[in-house]
């Protein structure tokens, strides 16, 4: 389309290339800005001069400040003209170079003029420009005349005052909610616009009220709002009134949604869309309520307009995610989009049908999308790769198609994110269907054979060391790992060397041709590709007999490595060289739970490749410098578990303290950072004084006082206590803050010489069984459950009583036992009746720990709960149960 | 400005208006969203946004595409290229219509023949066109004919009387060209 328009420029080419601006330059507009200052004023030429110079701004240029000011004040002087077209001009000129508050007092008066004007125009613009400029003082001077302005007559001046009262309400609030009576009167307007800003500017005023967007909606939802745009506005108010008070009716019809659905059959389609969207938005929608707004949303999707269609599928697709059900309707129309013109109606139309699509017509949908795919651009294709792995987990049966339809668009052009994306569905699939597993490590193989990337392949054949020596013919997948010692550079070489060592490991048969291969990677040029090499020829018994490679050695070379990546970085980075080695036992293995902001990302879908995305440092690094360096606690041995800080006063208190429980195998130390908030005061040699008498198991061995505490500036004090080794002992402590008090002078900020001695209760605090287990998460729950087998496997149901709702219960299950949910089921569907939650965590005394909750809803409220534990130690799967039966 | 985007989530918002020449160069644009805060991002932005919507067919229809998880409509006619940008959360026939009203006026004020050499010829007109139709991201007219009425008292002769005929003359007018350019 854009083809012959190109050509016809090319005909008219000096004429296309003629514009007024032609070599405009901002020096020669600058001086031709001294007209401004004529006695006899030009109107039209000003007019011209002040449009080349904003010419001049609308291309990027940009003013110094003294050029800028010199403009401005020439500006004003063009107030001395009545041609109402350069005082528009005018008008834009001064909001364009928004001058500083010293600047403004110049034109103040002559806008304040023009603002009381018999012109509307005037009025209508002055206002605008004044309110732009004007700070909290000078709109003190002017409040009356806009008050007046909201409820003018002509619409245009009551328009550009809401308007402003609305950008006014963010910086002075106080001022604009003054005249909510006005704006009330102007939401009554005729003009459509005038009501549509009315209601923003009143809705912004009242929006922290409640009780009065209630009354606001009730009364507007039974009169008729004129404007499509305000109509629109109050679609979305009413949404969030239903938002708020779903809370409170459990029962009984959903306030409002009769107003929504009838706001389906209104004329404009910007209101019917807004209401088809508000509905398909609501808290827990029924399909009944689902209904209606389908329905008109499918009309759309057969619309001439791109916009329309585009907005419907948009909706359309997030209604399927949560209800493919009710989209089922639409299929027919959205499988006719796919060869929309608009390639993002297309691929919204394809994925929606791609959720939504029963396993009878993948085939189908799959021989239409292999058409559609050559002629979109990655970032679509991506979206599509990933809507066909969720299909394909939902319909394993159907794996033969998907994959082959995933394996022909590997072979095609494409970029990085693309192929990655494809690499990664492959091998999710792979490892969650096992029939699939086959085809789709020949089809990886295949695509190793000619791949421009470095990362892809590395990966693909660290992922074909692991799956590789499980198939029934291990050795057909030699020749293409060979070939990558050949043929590629020295990463990927590198790579193929650990994979084909993997593969002599697992498989004793191969071991000796293995051996054979890894010899010649030996006179490799890279000395990684050699080193490696060396490394696995001996240690896997270089002589080239067929004998068992013994654990110790496959767990040393290919064992994976049980600690957050992060964690042994920053040991690492720690670590200073010197005689005594790098002790990897002593890196932390906690996991820090991922900011709740990552999950949010857009597209943020599990990888199937590499480790699992790094966590932000800890600061289990800084809590073990800090215990180390205190010789009291030097020898209580490695870390195990430090808690969150708990609180144990009342915010806005003298003094806030909080409290961290650091676990060791057979200590327990508790870090009170202390905060004095008193400037009057400092304090002097700080203890806290705990009371273990409930806690029997626990004797105090150290504590370590606080010398000085001075206003605002946090310090800790520790307490040390001996418990049995390796037992999860429990117990509640009760804390006094005991201390010096000096009265500090705040002139000089000195203290007194002489103290007296003074308590602070604090709140207790307790050891409970979740502070001896670790957070640490597994990537695929179900491998791990598999291989840690039914030896000491504890199951048995729990009813939980009543609770708020089955998140709420899965929330306090989680906290309670201190584990690390996996796969991202501790989130609850809404409105689920029953749910499985996975868990996995280190007890005390490094047993791994794997929990499978099932969550189900009995009755209306009570929630009863069968809880599987499995683990290395029998003695701690019991000790799992015991948690929960008594907590 | 930003904390106009920030606090009014529930209420539509314009991010950019762009018109585009067809080499991708600027005719006329203004932003209200803080989201481009340099000259040099704003560039990026036109430039891959030009590129991107090249391809498609915006003659007849407006069409619609999601950018940087904003949304943008736009619509070609003959060398410019009219751009309107809203947040991915914004309705699209809210922006679809502020496009339209801006096309149209635009249609009206340069009396039909709407091409890049026509509108810089008129840019100042154009200018307060864009001026009338957005105040910092808030809509503040739809209405082509309205616009084009306010845009137009300009062109008025300079010593006739101030009034509210004027004004209506000038909205006859406007709304003649409107019918003259729907019948073509």
């Amino acid at each position: 389309m854009a083809q012959p328009l190109v050509k016809k420029d090319d005909d008219r080419d000096d004429e296309a290339d003629y514009s007024p601006f032609l070599g405009i330059e901002k020096g020669a507009v600058l001086q031709e800005a001294r007209v401004f200052n004529d006695p006899q004023l030009d109107p039209r030429r000003c007019s011209q001069v002040i449009t080349k110079l904003l010419y001049l701004l609308n291309q990027g240029e940009s003013f110094t400040k003294v050029e800028a000011t010199e403009v401005f004040f020439a500006v004003t002087k063009l107030f001395q003209s009545r041609d109402i077209g350069l005082r528009r001009m005018v008008y834009m000129m001064i909001k364009e170079l928004s001058p500083s508050a010293d600047e403004v007092i110049i034109v103040t008066s002559s806008l304040m003029k023009d603002m009381t004007s018999k012109t509307d125009m005037y009025r209508a613009n002055a206002i605008r420009v004044l309110c732009r400029i004007t700070d909290g003082t000078l709109l003190t001077q002017i409040e009356r005349y806009l008050k007046q302005a909201i409820v003018d007559k002509n619409p245009v001046v009551a328009s550009a005052a809401l308007v402003s009262g609305i950008h006014l309400l963010q910086t002075n609030p106080e001022i604009v909610k003054r005249w909510s009576n006005e704006v009330q009167e102007a939401v009554q307007s005729r003009a459509a616009l005038v009501q549509f800003h009315a209601l923003a500017l009143l809705h912004q005023i009242r929006q922290n009220d409640r009780l009065a967007v209630n009354k606001l909606v009730t009364s507007l939802t039974r009169g008729s709002v004129r404007s499509p745009l305000a109509q629109c506005l109050l679609i979305r108010y009413t949404s969030q009134v239903i938002r708020e008070s779903a809370n409170n009716t459990q029962t009984g019809d959903r306030p409002f949604y009769d107003f929504l659905e009838g706001c389906l059959r209104h004329k404009a389609e910007m209101v019917i869309f807004e209401a088809a969207r508000a509905i398909t938005e609501l808290n827990g929608v029924t399909s009944r309520e689902l209904t209606p707004a389908i329905t008109v949303l499918q009309l759309f999707l057969s619309s001439s307009k791109p916009v329309l269609r585009f907005a419907a599928v948009r909706t359309l697709n997030k209604v399927a995610m949560t209800h493919p059900m009710a989209v089922t309707n639409c299929n027919i129309d959205m499988e006719s989009l796919i060869s929309d013109q608009n390639r993002s109606i297309a691929t919204l139309a394809i994925t929606t049908l791609l959720k939504t699509g029963n396993e009878s017509s993948v085939d189908r949908l799959m021989k239409q999308i292999t058409n559609f795919m050559s002629d979109i651009a990655d970032e679509f294709k991506i979206v599509v790769v990933e809507a066909i792995r969720s299909l394909c987990l939902k319909f394993p049966l159907k794996h033969r198609s998907l994959m082959n339809f995933l394996s022909n668009i590997l072979r095609e052009e494409g970029g990085f994110e693309y192929k990655k994306a494809i690499v990664d569905s492959i091998v999710i699939l792979i490892r969650d269907i096992p029939e699939a597993k086959e085809s789709g490590l020949l089809h990886l193989c295949e695509f190793i054979e000619d791949c421009e990337f470095t990362y892809l392949s590395t990966q693909i054949l660290h992922f074909l060391g692991i799956e590789g020596p499980k198939t029934s013919d291990p050795s057909k997948y030699i020749r293409y790992i060979y070939n990558r010692v050949h043929l590629e550079n020295a990463t990927v070489r590198a790579g193929a060397v650990s994979t084909l060592a993997k593969f002599g490991a697992m498989v004793d048969s191969l071991k000796p041709r293995i051996f054979v291969l890894l010899r010649r990677c030996v006179f490799d040029n890279d000395d990684e590709v050699r080193d490696r090499a060396t490394l696995y020829l001996n240690t896997l018994g270089g002589d080239g007999a067929v004998v068992e490679t013994g654990e110790d050695v496959k767990d040393f070379l290919f064992g994976s490595l049980d600690i957050p990546l992060v964690n042994l970085e920053n040991s690492l980075k720690n670590y200073e060289a010197s005689e005594e080695p790098f002790d990897i036992n002593s890196v932390p293995r906690e996991v820090k739970t991922q900011p709740l902001a990552e999950k949010k990302a857009p597209g943020k879908k599990p990888t199937g490749l590499g480790a699992p995305p790094p966590g932000p440092p800890s600061t289990v690094d800084a809590y073990e410098k800090l215990l180390s360096s205190i010789p009291e606690f030097a020898n209580f041995g490695k870390l195990f578990k430090s808690s969150a800080p708990v609180e144990l006063t009342e915010a806005e208190t003298e003094y806030a303290v909080n409290v961290v429980k650091h676990i060791f195998d057979g200590h327990v130390v508790f870090q009170y950072n202390c905060t004095n908030t008193i400037p009057e005061q400092l304090l002097e040699n700080v203890i806290v004084v705990v009371d273990a008498s409930e806690a029997e198991e626990f004797a105090e061995v150290a504590s370590k006082p606080l010398r000085s505490l001075p206003y605002d500036s946090p310090g800790q004090t520790f307490v040390a206590f001996e418990k049995p080794e390796g037992v999860p002992a429990v117990g509640k402590f009760s804390n006094m803050l005991r201390f010096i008090v000096k009265e500090v002078d705040p002139s000089t900020g000195e203290a007194e010489d002489d103290g007296v001695e003074d308590e602070y209760q604090l709140e207790d605090l307790e050891v409970v069984a979740a502070d001896y287990m670790l957070k640490v998460g597994v990537s695929n729950f179900r491998n791990a459950w598999e291989s840690m087998g039914a030896d000491f496997e504890r199951v048995d149901e729990y009813g939980l009583g009543p609770r708020d709702s089955l998140a709420e219960a899965v929330n306090a299950v989680i906290n309670l036992l201190g584990m690390q949910p996996c796969e991202g089921t501790e989130v609850v569907p809404n409105n689920s009746r029953s749910h499985t939650c996975l868990l996995s965590g280190v007890y005390i005394g490094n047993v791994k720990v794997l929990v499978r909750l099932q969550f189900g809803l009995d009755g209306p409220k009570d929630v009863a709960m069968k809880l599987a534990v499995r683990s290395e130690d029998e003695v701690v799967s019991d000790a799992i149960h015991e948690i929960v039966a008594s907590g | 400005m930003s904390r106009f985007f920030s606090s009014m989530d529930s209420c539509p918002a314009i991010k950019n208006i762009l018109i585009l020449d067809s080499e991708g160069k600027r005719v006329a644009v203004k932003y209200y969203s803080d989201e481009w805060p340099t000259n040099s991002s704003r560039l990026a932005f036109e430039k891959s946004l030009f590129t991107k919507s090249l391809k498609s067919n915006a003659r007849n229809e407006a069409e619609i595409s999601m950018f940087d998880s904003n949304i943008v409509i736009y619509k070609f006619v003959q060398d410019l290229h009219f751009f309107v940008t809203g947040g991915d959360e914004e309705n699209e026939l809210i922006l679809a219509s502020m496009l339209q009203g801006l096309y149209d006026a635009v249609a009206l004020l340069l009396r039909g023949t709407v091409d890049k050499r026509e509108a810089l010829e008129n840019l100042d007109l154009i200018l307060l066109c864009i001026d009338e139709i957005v105040d910092q991201g808030m809509i503040l007219e739809t209405d082509a004919n309205v616009l084009a009425g306010k845009v137009a008292i300009q062109n008025m002769d300079v010593s006739a009387p101030l009034s509210e005929q004027t004004i209506s003359q000038a909205l006859a007018s406007a709304r003649e060209h409107l019918t003259r350019t729907l019948l073509k």
